[in-house]
């Protein structure tokens, strides 16, 4: 059963990760396009 | 499609909370493995999704590549529609592997030559070359996924993690790091020629797909049979469960690789903004 949870727990886990990388490339690109309008 | 968003977003988590209900609670428990089989339902559909979006980055590649000269992309289209047909002609002349059907073999000829179309008319130019790193990308995602279930899959039901050697275990580590190199090379090089390159080394990645999925029909191997055709079978509730999963990361993986695609056209609009920024910079000086 561990092995189970493990699994479905890791799995979203990578992709909550790769979710949280997307939304800070977005704010970094929002900065950047906010200096670019300046 | 923005409109659409919030919505398909809606749909998916109910979605994805169903499949894991359905994989957790609902599906039956296999006799021999007991309930450590369910990662069967997150294992399998994770691999098929980031098969199938290393073959968009492949069709795409191809795309850029032929798109940057008319008569390659007319050559090309001939070559498209000549593998559609013969692919259709052998179904039905050559023997299928066991547990295949025959018109299958043809429909995956027709709906290959039609994605490939598709992928043209929908992503002409500079966005096929951006297409081919966002289905990279997510691939690689899933991917990872893949080969992190697949061990802890393994040693309650092998008693090892991983099976040196093993070709289906081996070829899917390649196939891992040739992407990884992918998005390296997309990453850190700073040649003009990039997008070439890369586009290059994604054809040739994508050879290791077939050999990935066919391994299991041709080699000996520690892992199982395939469920669908090559000799496996599997309860037809649990295929059920599997297609209900299946569905769900399908969705999940097209939100996912839209809000990357959005991501990555604004950052090449920002990149295009500073250079020209830095040009009128340069001439008032």
């Amino acid at each position: 059963m561990n092995f189970l949870y493990a699994a479905y727990g890791v799995t979203w886990l990578i992709h909550i990760g790769y979710l949280t990388t997307l939304l800070r490339r977005y704010s970094r690109l929002k900065k950047e396009i906010a200096e670019l309008k300046k | 499609m923005k409109k659409f968003f919030p919505i398909l977003g809606i749909i998916t988590l109910a979605l994805l909370s169903y499949a894991l209900y359905e994989a957790l609670v609902a599906a039956p428990t296999e006799r021999t493995m007991g309930e450590v089989q369910r990662i069967f339902y997150y294992h399998v559909p994770s691999a098929w999704t980031a098969f199938l979006l290393f073959f968009l980055n492949f069709v795409a590649s191809i795309q850029y590549l032929v798109g940057r000269k008319p008569g390659a992309n007319r050559v090309a289209n001939w070559i498209v529609i000549a593998i559609a047909v013969i692919v259709c002609v052998a179904a039905y002349v050559v023997p299928p592997p066991e547990g295949v059907e025959r018109s299958a073999i043809a429909t995956t000829g027709v709906m290959i030559a039609g994605i490939y179309f598709l992928i043209r008319k929908v992503f002409p130019g500079e966005r096929a070359d951006i297409l081919a790193v966002v289905s990279a990308e997510v691939g690689v995602v899933f991917c990872t996924v893949v080969l992190v279930t697949g061990p802890l899959w393994a040693r309650p039901v092998w008693g090892i993690w991983w099976a040196p050697g093993d070709i289906r275990l081996t070829s899917t580590l390649v196939l891992w790091l040739i992407y990884i190199a992918y998005l390296m090379l997309r990453k850190f090089s700073s040649s003009g020629n990039t997008a070439l390159i890369a586009a290059v080394l994604a054809v040739f990645g994508a050879l290791d797909v077939p050999l990935v999925y066919f391994s299991i029909w041709f080699f000996r191997t520690q892992h199982p049979q395939p469920v669908i055709g090559g000799g496996g079978s599997i309860d037809p509730r649990m295929m059920q469960v599997l297609m209900i999963n299946w569905l769900a990361f399908l969705c999940f993986a097209y939100l996912v690789s839209w809000s990357r695609y959005r991501l990555e056209v604004i950052k090449r609009e920002v990149e295009q903004a500073q250079g020209m920024q830095d040009l009128m910079e340069t001439r008032a000086r």
